[in-house]
């Protein structure tokens, strides 16, 4: 809490924006994302796409892990399933673009719960363990359900159809990606200022207290996969009209790895965390490539092309380790760390 | 319905030699579960690079054999005493969620090193077992998957003797079954950690070396971890014995539905096994029962 900012009332007290000065840099935010389009290139309006979507989806795995304390390996498997539902919606039916995103949801949570049924008995790394199975099996199921899935070779998508324009290109994609993910990070926001969302907190806090204390752990641990693996499902919706094609290998292990990575490394049990997280996570390896393109690696006799996926593979296990090890809450508390020096300056924290 | 016994039994053969080096680096994942309660998902990497440690002493550097596999082996100890002091010991007392994650990144790490160093294509490890096929019966085992699995029915009677008589071992149980007893009975518990480290970095260095041997090395190699993974969840986190009997049903299952079933059915059926487990009983044959049910 900042320093004289007195809460007056209960609304103020629990009110999602809480300072004015939080709420102007907000608007200037939105403002900020409203103008990118029209300043950035192909390359920066296709990174900020895919910064969308992976916030989504880490936004999904954050009220599963970090909230509710549950470690799921299986969010690629959840955006697959999603993926896969909008991709034949779409070339079967040809329904509509929001209606699809929406079946893609609800089709990754009914997964989801059947996923989170083995919580209720086993805990903690036993539950990693079974998702990493779900993740195996989902995988098993894309590649050989060929009459539906297309089998190894996938499925192309055609472009998404909103009020007759097609949205066939980064820039027309973004004003229906960013919006969208804008509103699942706001209800996940608001989740917690409920029941449901505080019920997660319990659980995750302690169980039994938390069984005590009357809240159904059956009930609201299915709940939890069920609104993570939807959030997974409506950001694999958006992957298929995004990349127009959706294979078995789009949806491997090393990504649900990457959402469980980009909620640490942005912060358990923070929604800023999950921007921050999801952001940080998918811009690094494109600055690495930069890196690597600017290096004189050809004096050495080096290949920039060569070296480029490897020095990926291991800044990303990097990351993990040694933000773990030096920063276990994560960019969210480095942001507010910085936040503090602000607020209390001229004083010292 | 007519069954070829025969097939059958050298099917299965074959495939309790695959599960012969399943059990071993079970083992290797057991070992450290015991002592420091991490599970170990870089288990399938630890194996990957003690294969190319390996690969580097004998192709790369032309030393003989019987010179590059204790070499190999020496550096697998150090790269684990190294592992567990600078990841593993800074996360003593955190969740067991953050360890976990730490060794998904040390996974992560250790691939990305060995495409570095040795690209991402197939190597091949020199041949050093015997090459003459084994004949029982009317079934045919491959040499390297017979001489596979004594290698590992060795090192596991090997590693079991030692750890019930040395000095060491008994350090090393008494740490897995009561840190803080353990503790103030004079044993010193950071070592053990290490130790335990070191010397499961050294049984997946042999698994590694052998499994490598048989199917050649790369750096997709920690797929095999995988499979470990279920092994030791088959058969319990913290059980030796159930670590050596998961090896060998899982390397037998995976065998028999690789062959009348489909190659590609191996993975669905070892998963499958697996939720099959985790509901039936979460904790495996022969695991502790401390799963905390509600």
């Amino acid at each position: 809490m900042r320093i004289g900012s007195a809460k007056e009332s209960y609304a103020a007290d629990t009110a999602l924006f809480d300072s004015p000065t939080q709420r102007t840099w907000l608007v200037v935010f939105a403002v900020a994302l409203c103008l990118f389009p029209f300043v950035a290139d192909d390359y920066w309006l296709y990174l900020a796409c895919l910064v969308a979507i992976n916030v989504a989806s880490t936004s999904g795995l954050n009220i599963l892990t970090g909230y509710t304390g549950l470690v799921s390996l299986g969010q690629s498997a959840f955006m697959g399933l999603g993926a896969y539902t909008v991709a034949i919606l779409q070339i079967r039916w040809g329904t509509p673009f929001l209606l699809n995103l929406l079946a893609g949801g609800f089709v990754a949570m009914l997964a989801g719960m059947l996923v989170g049924l083995p919580s209720l008995r086993v805990k903690g790394l036993y539950l990693a363990i079974a998702t990493i199975a779900a993740g195996v099996i989902a995988h098993f199921l894309f590649s050989h359900f060929t009459s539906l899935t297309g089998g190894s070779s996938g499925l192309t998508v055609p472009p998404a159809k909103l009020f007759g324009l097609e949205l066939d290109d980064s820039f027309k994609l973004y004003w229906v990606i960013v919006p969208i993910t804008g509103l699942m990070l706001l209800g996940a926001a608001n989740l917690f200022r409920t029941r449901i969302g505080r019920a997660f907190i319990a659980i995750r806090d302690r169980d039994i207290s938390a069984e005590v204390l009357g809240i159904s752990l059956l009930h609201y641990k299915l709940m939890s996969f069920a609104i993570s693996s939807f959030y997974a499902g409506v950001a694999g919706g958006l992957f298929a009209y995004f990349f127009r094609a959706v294979t078995p290998e789009s949806f491997p292990l090393v990504m649900s790895i990457f959402f469980l990575a980009a909620v640490i490394v942005g912060g358990m049990g923070s929604i800023l965390g999950s921007v921050l997280g999801a952001a940080f996570m998918t811009l690094v390896p494109e600055l690495l490539k930069l890196l690597v393109g600017w290096l004189p690696l050809e004096a050495f006799g080096g290949n920039a092309a060569l070296i480029l996926s490897p020095v990926r593979t291991i800044v990303f296990g990097l990351m993990i380790v040694l933000f773990l090890i030096f920063e276990p809450l994560g960019l969210a508390e480095m942001w507010r760390r910085v936040r503090r020096v602000f607020h209390l300056w001229p004083f010292r924290t | 319905m007519n069954i070829d016994w025969w097939l059958l039994f050298e099917i299965s053969l074959a495939g309790l030699g695959t599960g012969g080096l399943y059990a071993l680096t079970g083992l290797a994942f057991v070992m450290i579960y015991k002592a420091t309660r991490v599970v170990n998902i870089a288990i399938g990497e630890m194996l990957m690079i003690g294969a190319y440690i390996f690969f580097a002493f004998s192709a790369g550097m032309g030393l003989p054999i019987w010179l590059a596999i204790p070499g190999a082996l020496l550096v697998c100890g150090a790269f684990g005493a190294l592992v567990e002091r600078t990841m593993i010991r800074p996360m003593l007392g955190e969740s067991p969620i953050s360890s976990f994650m730490v060794t998904v990144g040390l996974s992560s790490i250790l691939v990305g090193v060995v495409e570095l160093v040795w690209t991402a294509d197939q190597q091949r490890l020199p041949e050093f077992l015997p090459t003459k096929p084994i004949e029982i019966g009317q079934a045919f085992v491959s040499p390297k998957i017979f001489y596979g699995f004594w290698i590992a029915v060795l090192l596991i009677t090997t590693v079991l003797l030692v750890f019930r008589f040395w000095r060491g071992g008994v350090a090393l149980r008494a740490t897995a079954s009561d840190q803080a007893a353990a503790y103030s009975m004079g044993i010193n518990v950071p070592r053990v950690f290490s130790l335990a480290w070191v010397v499961a970095a050294m049984i997946a260095g042999v698994a590694g070396i052998v499994v490598g041997s048989i199917g050649g090395i790369s750096s997709a190699m920690g797929i095999f971890g995988l499979s470990v993974l279920v092994v030791v969840i088959f058969g319990g986190l913290d059980s030796v014995l159930g670590a050596l009997v998961g090896g060998l049903f899982v390397g037998l299952v995976e065998a028999l539905t690789g062959f009348y079933i489909g190659g590609e059915y191996k993975i669905l059926a070892t998963f499958t096994l697996l939720v099959l487990i985790l509901v039936v009983r979460p904790y495996g044959l022969f695991g502790t029962h401390e799963i905390e049910r509600l």
